[in-house]
């Protein structure tokens, strides 16, 4: 999309809610952030930075990576591709780099979806560009770190994702906020264009201050036989998230899967949905939720929608209720506009069985390490197609988020 | 190693077991008889410390400790260990991941046991799976005794470890009980003791018992020799036991 009509569209639906979450208050939050400079490589940012990013699976010292990109407040302190078939800059660099990613801007979210979106274009501050080459394929994944320090900030990023034709394109991002941050506002808009036969992994981890709002707008457009993974991972308090990412299976056996963990302590509150528009024979979806409240508020979401025959979609949410306070609402849709589709839903919210932890007290579990156990297990998706490493990352980040607050 | 006495206990409200009195003696292993009802799994689940069965009076010591009031963590650790007649499933839990500790929990350090005692309930297939899910009745009963295996606890209970086991099957069953009954070695030498409901008997031609017990409505009734209360229940039927009390 051209500027000039983005900024329109996004001009006219500046005051325009979002259809789902709390309506938040844009003009509580500052625009004003201080330069945090550039670093020449990604282990010389500041010791706190580190191991903040460490958290939400960003390794500084880039072992097993390909490429990394961070951005702190409105500043992209690095940015680096270390295979040369993978692209890593930031949005604004890329924007001045190559006139034909107009065609990519604002083409899979609309500007004007809501204010949030219309921010993230009127008040744009970077994001990050990633690109696999045609054929790419890198053993490691890219990393992207978006970071927030100051206290009532708004960050608004725009990130754009490519897979061009046969690549493979593995990425680990994480969003993250300085330890003495209490409060701010993260709008980030990722757009994934993965190209035929190409196939993307997107691992997100998110590790907000606990007065956070957060509105991800995210959609993806998968062309035939291209596959998009995406994993999410929420564990940490934030006061209130609200996403509905979108894929778009435009071509021929396209595959989709999107995973959830989410998990709210008190005060936090989680509405994540995702969605996908069967648009081509052959595409399949998938959706896993696993939502666990220890007192928070969670709508788990998810919205299926066959539009030609012979695609298949299946939705799934399991959720937890570990404490008297916690609410965990479930709303799966399934919307099949012709015939000759096979779509399902399951989910089921509750507590543990008391019958459960007893059979492993029996053994001689306490009946803290056996409610460990069990949600440790609940937790634990079978995530196909992913690579061990990035299996890893996603254990890794369920266990350090479960120790804290379950175990 | 096991001492009941004046037992009664309530589930809700509703007394289910009124004053049960026996022991079981180091090397033993004893059986328990009695109709459906009759309050044999209900007592082996307050043994083990279920909270909802509520000791009104009445106290269990094992090795000489009074654990009345014991959580069932505790007792476990203590070395009660109790294959349920019908477990649930654990969901997300995978067997070995328990069987690991298990192993932990008594100090053992190598893992590959458990390996080796899967193989020998033929469940090698079975540990990567989450804990009784979709397994069949057999298995289930054979899952049981391999977590027993792991734990290895000084006083087994048995609920109906015989019911729903095919006859290839009951045969390693019986094997690997009475392996954890020491049975190979004489009863002195043996520092382990069993209990072991049984609906049929089936299992007493794989498992010799000393002693059995028969439970009729919430309290032991009689005791005596296995083979001869079997003898009698198969030929009269409890009601030829409340015959016999008259």
């Amino acid at each position: 999309m051209r500027k000039i009509d983005a900024e329109k569209k996004a001009k006219a639906a500046a005051s325009r809610p979002s259809v789902f979450g709390p309506d938040i208050d844009l003009a509580a939050y500052s625009a004003e952030a201080e330069d945090h400079g550039s670093v020449r490589r990604l282990k010389e940012l500041p010791a706190e930075f580190k191991d903040r990013a460490a958290y939400v699976g960003i390794d500084a010292e880039e072992d097993c990576r390909a490429g990394s990109f961070f951005q702190a407040d409105h500043t992209v302190m690095f940015s680096e591709s270390r295979h040369k078939g993978l692209e890593v800059m930031s949005t604004v660099e890329a924007l001045a780099k190559y006139d034909w990613l107009e065609d990519y801007w604002w083409e899979a979210v609309g500007p004007d979806t809501d204010k949030y979106t219309a921010q993230a274009e009127l008040k744009q501050n970077s994001g990050y560009f990633l690109r696999a080459l045609p054929g790419a394929r890198a053993e490691f994944p890219l990393q992207a770190c978006l970071y927030m320090t100051r206290d009532g900030l708004a960050q608004n990023v725009h990130n754009i994702i490519i897979a061009e034709e046969g690549s493979e394109l593995h990425i680990i991002t994480g969003c993250a906020t300085a330890q003495r941050m209490r409060s701010g506002l993260h709008v980030g808009v990722s757009e994934f264009y993965v190209k035929k036969d190409a196939r993307v992994t997107f691992t997100m981890v998110h590790n907000w201050a606990e007065d956070m709002a957060v509105r991800p707008r995210a959609a993806a457009v998968v062309e035939e036989n291209g596959v998009f993974l995406s994993n999410y991972v929420c564990m940490k308090p934030v006061r209130t998230l609200q996403m509905y990412p979108t894929a778009y299976c435009m071509g021929e056996n396209s595959v989709v899967r999107f995973n959830n963990i989410l998990l709210a302590p008190p005060g936090s509150s989680m509405d994540v949905g995702s969605k996908a528009c069967l648009r081509a024979k052959g595409s399949r979806v998938e959706v896993v939720t696993r939502a666990i409240t220890s007192g928070g508020d969670i709508i788990a979401r998810g919205h299926l929608i066959g539009e030609v025959p012979e695609v298949k979609g299946h939705l799934e949410c399991r959720g937890l209720i570990l404490a008297e306070k916690g609410r965990i609402h479930a709303i799966p849709e399934l919307q099949g506009e012709v015939s000759g589709i096979d779509m399902s839903h399951e989910a089921a919210v509750g507590k543990i069985a008391e019958e459960e932890i007893r059979y492993l007290m029996a053994r001689g579990l306490s009946a803290d390490e056996a409610t460990a156990a069990i949600v440790r297990g609940f937790l634990d998706i079978e995530i196909k197609g992913l690579p061990e490493h990035l299996k890893a990352e996603i254990r890794r980040a369920v266990s350090l988020g479960g120790k804290d607050r379950l175990m | 190693m096991l001492q009941v006495r004046g037992l009664t206990v309530s589930v809700a409200g509703r007394t289910i077991l009124g004053g049960v009195d026996f022991h079981v003696d180091r090397g033993e292993t004893v059986v328990l008889f009695g109709p459906n009802g009759s309050g044999k799994t209900s007592l082996l689940k307050t043994i083990i410390g279920h909270p909802d069965y509520r000791v009104e009076s009445g106290s269990i010591v094992f090795k000489g400790r009074d654990i009345t009031g014991l959580p069932t963590d505790e007792r476990a650790r203590l070395g009660i260990g109790i294959a349920f007649q019908r477990p649930p499933a654990v969901r997300g839990v995978r067997l070995k991941d328990l069987l690991q500790a298990c192993i932990e929990i008594r100090g053992e350090t190598d893992g590959e046991i458990i390996d080796e005692y899967a193989r020998r309930l033929n469940l090698e297939d079975f540990l990567r799976r989450e804990i009784n899910l979709g397994f069949s009745g057999g298995e289930i009963k054979r899952s049981e005794l391999l977590q027993l295996m792991a734990q290895a606890p000084d006083f087994i209970m048995l609920d109906e470890p015989d019911s729903g086991v095919d006859l290839v099957s009951i045969n390693l069953v019986g094997e690997v009980i009475n392996g954890m009954l020491q049975k190979n070695r004489r009863a002195v030498k043996r520092s382990r003791a069993g209990m072991i409901i049984t609906h049929a008997g089936y299992i007493l031609d794989y498992v010799n018992a000393d002693r059995a017990y028969v439970m009729l409505g919430g309290a032991i009734f009689c005791s005596g020799n296995p083979r001869d209360v079997l003898a009698d229940i198969r030929a009269k039927g409890y009601e030829g036991c409340v015959v016999c009390e008259r």
